[in-house]
């Protein structure tokens, strides 16, 4: 079997497993990163919209400043973040960005003079100065105060994707694409590595570093309907559950975005509504209005999300193969908006669903889109419970993004976690000495080995993977979505306690040998299902409302008790629950709890004694 | 009743010492809006579990999914069933080394690519993070932008009469990636640094020009007009070099 050594190891080659990787590097240590895929795969390249810097070039953005942009976060952030960490990024985004133009990116930039645009369906002047000329531009996103979303034409994430891939090549930074990490190498005190399996030929490989890093993206798959590339299955987070001492954080909070396609769950944009589209049911009539007068289709997207899923559950959803849906119309904004201003849009209709949005209505619904959650680590990326594990990017629960994240603010903070975790990665670096112990690789390897042949052979169970898969999505989307309830999520525990013994007894169909496909889905099926397990069980305790996680019957955010962080552990292989920790959301303070500005506004402030709420 | 499609699709597993090459087929009910990504996971999840092939976004942006659908290289994931006639037939794209089935090794390949053609901006000048960004016009930067859409997702170059002869050909993919270095101001390479790279039949010089590239290209990537900027281009370096000889 092969062995790698390396100093530093990054899990994952999207944007935050690669930024850190060339910090590394150009610290002057080796520095490997493992993907599923060719790096520029990477979910990170699927981002169109943009990413969040308070540059202010754009005359839009006249004023703009990291203090704003700290604001926005922590705002959107339901006072779930750690204002030092959501400080840290503000203050370092503009500096990520021109760095990035340094090194390639194609950013549009600012042309000086008059131009138009529209907001709320209504059509306005700008003047852009001639003195930020060819300066870097920004463009308008939802929850901000300010234009501050640099981006390049609709292909933000694959530009900067590109760029970064390059930089690797240049500073030596190795990719080992179509490698799985499957196990961590460590022994209850320090990580020294990773147990993996080669995509191209199943075999086994030991990479052995001073210090591991986990940047391997969001886990929407565990869903059944998520925006997520099928890549983002959370297997990499799996390993860090498997031993019982790294926790994650904040597992319940889970982002949906209302309009998803149906079958496929791609995105369309929050545009066609801004736009003026509408959302239809079963028998094309209008609904938003009748439970938001005010705001109809235009209300905040957890709302929105919220009062689709209702809808269906009353029996007014469109029955179809692929499940229920409802319908977006954006018929009557007509031929010339909707291939103009909405040119995506219609492409995806037309390529993917073979639907005329001219014409055509759209098939949508609530999806899974961004997993707040990840493994805790500190502000400077170090992971609780192992010494040497590090994460950063969506896999990491930093925590910039509390109990919602707003839009652009994620491809901003691969970014730049990627640089200040890296940086700190390579002060560890130093002085670092290690010994790789062989009896503990050996130990890890076999374990390894042991399960891939139990799986092979049945020895455990003859249970389907894939069926044992659409359990545990299925649970998680009944009783873990848009809105919870106590009778609800007890419901997915249970369901979910249920899955998790069969996920134990799970065995190959095929015969396993080479790439084999049922077996990657295997080895990270029962983890999966912990980590659901995690996401239902933290939502259930959570007795309170805040961001993402909505609870019907506790609809307060409770910042007298809940203004906190959860951590959830899985101790032993054969516990049936996770354990529950909570720690303060944040140490430093710059902004006490308050109200949004947006969404609802009942809060149990902090000062409010016992017994005073209903 | 829907119609009842036929899948002949290439099996072969170099990794299983009992698996030979050949075409096995699969029979599936269409549903509505079934592209290739639907249909692909079905069979796997109801009918063989250890098919092999590869999809990442399933939403046409990060072109995992090339491969030769009834003869022509194209994206699995945004294929509709709809479009196709009853009897389907799915291959590995040529050139690429095979992995199985339908999923082949395009990173090794693209990782080689990017080596060759020093896929970076190549410049002296140090990044200050305490200045401004530098200045870029607009239209500078939405040109270099036009070409570096491209997915990597190697239909071209399975498309290609070129590459299929011979295995050191850069690939109009390539040849986009050394346009996409040469327009932009910021890479200090000059011509003379290009035609060592391209200038010769492993890069320019072995296209033919038979355009089945920009015709299968996903993306809609003006794959010949690169190829003739670069060609005039290396010929007057060609000529250039010649004369101060
Ligand atoms: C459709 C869509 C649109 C979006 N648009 C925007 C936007 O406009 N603006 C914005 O700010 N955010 C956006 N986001 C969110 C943002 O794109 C992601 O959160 C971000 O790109 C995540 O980057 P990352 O580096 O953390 O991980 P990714 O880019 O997801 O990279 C993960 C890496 O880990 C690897 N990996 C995973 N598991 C393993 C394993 N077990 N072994 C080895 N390697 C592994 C993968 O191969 C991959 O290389 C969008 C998300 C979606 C789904
Ligand atoms: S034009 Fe050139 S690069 Fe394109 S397919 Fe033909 S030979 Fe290949
Ligand atoms: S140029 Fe087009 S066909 Fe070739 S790899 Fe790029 S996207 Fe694919
Ligand atoms: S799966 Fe990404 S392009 Fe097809």
């Amino acid at each position: 079997m092969q062995t790698i050594y390396t100093d530093l190891l990054v899990v994952g080659a999207g944007l935050a497993g690669e930024r850190a990787a060339v910090e590394a590097a150009d610290a002057g240590f080796s520095a490997i990163c493992l993907s599923l895929v060719p790096a520029r795969r990477s979910h990170s390249s699927a981002a169109q919209g943009g990413m969040q810097a308070s540059l202010g070039n754009s005359v839009m953005g006249e004023g703009d400043c990291p203090d704003v942009h700290f604001e926005d976060t922590v705002k959107g952030s339901d006072w779930g973040c750690d204002q030092e960490v959501a400080r840290l990024f503000a203050d370092t985004a503009p500096i990520e960005m021109r760095r990035l133009a340094h090194w390639g990116v194609p950013w549009n930039r600012v042309v000086p003079g008059k131009s138009i645009y529209y907001k709320g369906g209504k059509q306005y002047e700008k003047v852009e100065a001639k003195e930020k000329e060819g300066l870097i531009m920004a463009r308008s996103f939802g929850g901000t105060a300010k234009w501050r979303t640099c981006y390049t034409s609709d292909g933000t994430g694959h530009a900067v994707m590109c760029t970064m891939d390059n930089r690797c090549a240049q500073a030596g930074v190795e990719v080992h694409d179509k490698t799985e990490a499957i196990a961590l190498i460590h022994d209850g005190e320090t990580c020294s590595g990773v147990v993996a399996r080669c995509l191209r030929t199943g075999e086994l490989i030991t990479y052995l570093s001073k210090a591991t890093m986990i940047a391997a993206g969001g886990f929407g798959r565990i869903y059944p309907n998520t925006t997520n590339a099928v890549i983002c299955d959370g297997g990499a987070h799996t390993m860090c559950v498997d031993t019982g001492l790294v926790p994650m954080g904040n597992m319940e909070a889970v982002q949906f975005h209302p309009t998803g396609i149906v079958p496929t769950d791609i995105l369309v944009t929050e545009g066609c509504r801004g736009d003026g589209g509408t959302l239809l049911d079963v028998n094309e009539k209008r609904f938003m209005h009748e439970y938001e007068p005010e705001k109809a289709e235009l209300a905040s997207r957890d709302v929105v999300s919220r009062w689709m899923t209702h809808h269906m559950r009353e029996g007014h959803g469109v029955k179809s193969p692929y499940g229920e849906h409802l319908w977006l119309d954006i018929r009557h904004l007509g031929e010339e908006h909707i291939t103009g201003k909405l040119r995506e849009v219609y492409e995806i209709c037309t390529y993917f669903l073979g639907v005329n949005p001219i014409h055509q209505l759209i098939p949508v619904r609530p999806t899974q889109h961004y997993s707040m959650g990840g493994v805790r680590t500190n502000k400077d990326g170090a992971a609780y419970g192992l010494k040497g594990l590090f994460a950063a990017g969506e896999a990491a629960c930093w925590d910039m993004h509390g109990f919602n994240r707003l839009g652009g603010n994620s491809l901003a903070e691969t970014v730049v976690a990627g640089g200040i975790v890296g940086k700190k990665i390579a002060e560890y670096l130093q002085g670092c000495e290690t010994e790789f112990k062989t009896a503990l690789i050996n130990d890890a390897v076999k374990k390894q080995q042991t399960r891939i042949d139990d799986l092979r052979t049945s020895a455990n169970g003859s249970e389907n993977v894939y069926k044992v898969r659409a359990a545990m999505q299925d649970a998680l989307n009944k009783g873990a979505n848009i809105f919870r309830t106590e009778e609800g999520l007890k419901e997915c525990v249970v369901s979910l306690q249920d899955t998790l013994v069969r996920a134990k007894n799970v065995g190959l169909r095929s015969n396993g040998k080479g790439v084999n496909p049922e077996l990657a889905v295997a080895l990270k099926l029962e983890g999966q299902v912990r980590m659901a397990l995690m996401v239902a069980y933290g939502a259930l305790m959570r007795t309170e409302s805040r961001g993402s996680h909505n609870r019907e019957d506790f609809p307060a955010r409770n910042d007298r008790d809940w203004l906190n962080r959860t951590l959830a552990y899985w101790k032993k292989p054969d516990d049936d629950l996770p354990t529950l920790k909570y720690e303060d959301a944040t140490e430093v303070v710059e902004i006490p709890p308050g109200d949004r500005g947006y969404g609802k506004s009942e809060i149990i402030s902090a000062d409010t004694p016992k017994g005073k709420d209903k | 009743m829907s119609r009842l499609l036929k899948f002949n699709i290439f099996r072969y597993n170099p990794q299983d010492e009992l698996s030979e090459p050949h075409m096995e087929e699969f029979v599936l009910e269409e549903t509505d809006s079934m592209t290739l990504f639907i249909a692909l996971n079905r069979i796997r999840e109801e009918q063989d579990p250890s098919l092999q092939f590869d999809f990442c976004c399933r939403a046409g942006i990060c072109g995992a999914c090339g491969m030769v659908i009834n003869g022509r290289p194209g994206l699995a994931c945004h294929t509709k069933t709809k479009d196709l006639p009853g009897e389907i037939t799915l291959l590995p794209l040529p050139v690429f080394k095979l992995v199985g089935d339908l999923s082949v090794d395009t990173g090794t390949w693209f990782r080689e690519m990017y080596t060759r053609t020093e896929s970076w901006i190549h410049t002296e000048k140090e990044f200050d993070p305490s200045a401004l960004e530098e200045r870029m016009d607009n239209k500078e930067a939405v040109a270099i932008y036009e070409l570096e859409r491209c997915v990597e997702c190697g239909c071209c170059v399975a498309a290609c009469a070129t590459a299929r002869l011979r295995e050191d050909f850069i690939g109009a993919a390539g040849l986009n990636r050394v346009a996409r270095f040469l327009i932009d101001p910021r890479d200090q390479r000059t011509e003379n640094d290009y035609y060592e790279i391209i200038g010769n039949d492993m890069g320019i010089f072995g296209c033919m020009g038979l355009l089945a590239c920009e015709d299968v290209c996903p993306k809609h990537l003006p794959l010949q007009n690169q190829l003739g900027f670069l060609r005039r281009k290396m010929g007057i370096t060609s000529l250039k070099r010649l004369f101060k000889k």
